[in-house]
């Protein structure tokens, strides 16, 4: 390289130094992609061992067999109850009120909980606590609120309108087929406008949750301290065989 | 991804050719730079795979799995930035047993950068959250959550820049609305506020101020709502600007590519949700240039 080479060489190196230090970076590329995680990518062992132990705990306790269900059991095989809503219902009403009536000395008139919070289907064959997890996954416990006959008169007509159909047990609705209110009954009485009940709830109902309004204007409110899916566990294991009916307690009559 | 080291490694090699190539290649050899985000939303303590007779999910996700396609992404390109958009928390017992530490702990690991804060996460109490905190050796970000005489205050940032070969990413949060959503006694005096306006100001501060060459935005807001008063990432996406992409949570929406949209002044970006459970990463490539190749002055988006 001569002489007039090595100094042209020099300016540009330092002109393009100069230009490159003011530069700014400029975004020019994007490209985007969405990536499955599948078994193409080799689970990385030490993140296996990890998890190990936690996994091995969970099992030794879920996977022990509480009861049997000789037929599936879900939220969606009814239009105004169902077979997986009755048996959820019906477990808060026998687990909770001795709890509630220990507490208080009352007993709780009925149970509402929502269709939303049923979160799988019972599968036929052997049921386990972790079937009580996956129907139950959230960490919610039963209250109860006392409420008035307004209260309960907007609770019936929240649940006409609904287009799922809530848990509901001690009470039965019967509708027309225009959806208009026939008989309110509650324990088997006709509900009285002037009286108040005591309703078995989600805690996560009662604070506002699913647009229960209804839940607010309670006249007290005691908690049981029971997880939802403890109610389910304890019923389980009392039990051999888990069947559940839909039945006349929400009912369109002609 | 080979298209873009052909072309490189086509330039590198002409670069002595002519003084043109030469004056190019110096500059874009120095400043070229790559930036990848990888990202997850609504995984809902899915640390294991779906069993392979799932009717929905068979074998898919699975954290060991990420791990290995994370480390991989990392070692084709060490300027990666990992992120999540909320709800971590929630979905199988291993959150029931142990409240959320497992989840958090294989994160760190995985060496996520930050995660925004789903309304799932506030599940077992401000308390419970906090009690786990730590284990997550990553950055919470959420700027419309005031913590503010929370048990939460002080280990939530509005926003983190990170630095990463040089570029400048900015990084906020925003959650959605926990009245009627989530139980009051969970999230106790945890303030809302409204994300649009924040994201406003964010993104403003993260560009004029903090002077950020890419700005994202973790939000758990959901992808779309119908109802115009319901914030979410498109509504977002629409009437802010200075935003490069919105990585969204809550509807968990699987979106086969990311939505390319435009902000407020009618610039494209990106609003990307890949589903929930961990069953899918999402991936960003961002390649910059040092700006004087001044022949076109817009950005062009492979999707």
């Amino acid at each position: 390289m001569d002489l007039k080479n090595k100094h042209f060489v020099i300016i540009v190196t330092c002109v393009i130094f100069l230009a490159c230090k003011e530069s700014v970076p400029k975004l020019r590329d994007i490209e985007g992609q969405r990536v499955q995680v599948n078994y193409s990518a080799t689970p990385k062992d030490s993140i296996e061992n990890f998890i190990a132990p936690y996994r091995n705990r969970i099992n030794q306790v879920l996977d022990s067999v509480l009861a049997f269900a000789p037929k599936a059991i879900s939220k969606t095989d009814g239009s105004l109850n169902t077979t997986a809503g009755n048996l959820m219902s019906d477990i808060v009403m026998q687990e909770v009120n001795p709890v509630f009536n220990a507490r208080t000395g009352k007993k709780i008139d009925f149970v509402l909980l929502n269709f939303g919070s049923i979160r799988s289907v019972i599968s036929a064959g052997n049921i386990t606590e972790r079937t009580a997890y996956e129907v139950m996954p959230f960490e919610n416990s039963v209250v109860v609120a006392e409420l008035d006959g307004k209260a309960i008169r907007a609770m019936v007509s929240f649940l006409i309108k609904s287009t799922v159909a809530h848990p509901i047990s001690g009470i039965q609705i019967i509708v027309d087929k225009n959806k208009s209110l026939q008989a309110v009954n509650i324990q088997g009485q006709p509900f009285d406008e002037n009286r108040t009940y005591f309703v078995a709830t989600s805690d996560y109902l009662v604070t506002g949750g699913d647009k229960m309004d209804f839940f607010k204007d309670y006249i007290s409110l005691t908690d049981s301290d029971y997880l939802i899916r403890n109610t389910m566990v304890d019923y389980f294991k009392k039990m051999d065989t888990i069947t559940a009916f839909e039945d006349d307690r929400f009912i369109t009559v002609d | 991804m080979d298209r873009r080291k052909f072309i490189s490694r086509t330039a590198a090699s002409s670069a002595f050719v002519g003084l043109g190539g030469l004056s190019m290649n110096s500059c874009h050899n120095s400043s070229s730079k790559h930036i990848t985000i990888l990202h997850t939303n609504d995984v809902h303590s899915h640390i294991d795979p779906f069993p392979t007779n799932h009717s929905a999910y068979p074998n898919l996700g699975g954290l060991a799995r990420r791990a290995t396609m994370v480390d991989q992404i990392r070692k084709e390109n060490p300027n990666t930035l990992l992120f999540d958009a909320g709800d971590i928390f929630q979905g199988t017992p291993y959150f029931n047993f142990y409240g959320g530490e497992l989840e958090f702990k294989l994160m760190s690991i995985l060496k996520y950068d930050a995660a925004t804060i789903g309304n799932h996460d506030f599940d077992n109490g401000l308390d419970g959250l906090a009690a786990q905190l730590p284990y997550a050796k990553f950055d919470f970000l959420s700027a419309n959550y005031d913590f503010t005489n929370t048990l939460m205050e002080g280990h939530v940032k509005p926003y983190k820049v990170y630095h990463v070969n040089g570029i400048k990413v900015g990084v906020f949060g925003l959650g959605i609305e926990l009245a009627g959503l989530v139980t009051k006694r969970l999230y106790q005096e945890t303030v809302y506020l409204d994300p649009i306006e924040i994201a406003q100001e964010i993104s403003l501060t993260l560009k004029e101020e903090e002077k950020c060459d890419l700005i994202i935005c973790l939000s758990h807001l959901g992808y779309q709502y119908q109802n115009p008063l319901k914030p979410d990432d498109l509504k977002l996406a629409a009437s802010t600007e200075n935003i490069d992409l919105i990585i969204g949570g809550h509807t968990h929406t699987f979106l086969d590519r990311p939505t390319i949209t435009n902000n407020r002044k009618n610039q494209q970006m990106l609003v990307n949700q890949v589903g929930c459970f961990g069953i899918n990463l999402g991936r960003i490539d961002f390649y910059f240039d040092d700006g004087k190749q001044s022949a076109s002055e817009g950005v062009s988006i492979k999707v």
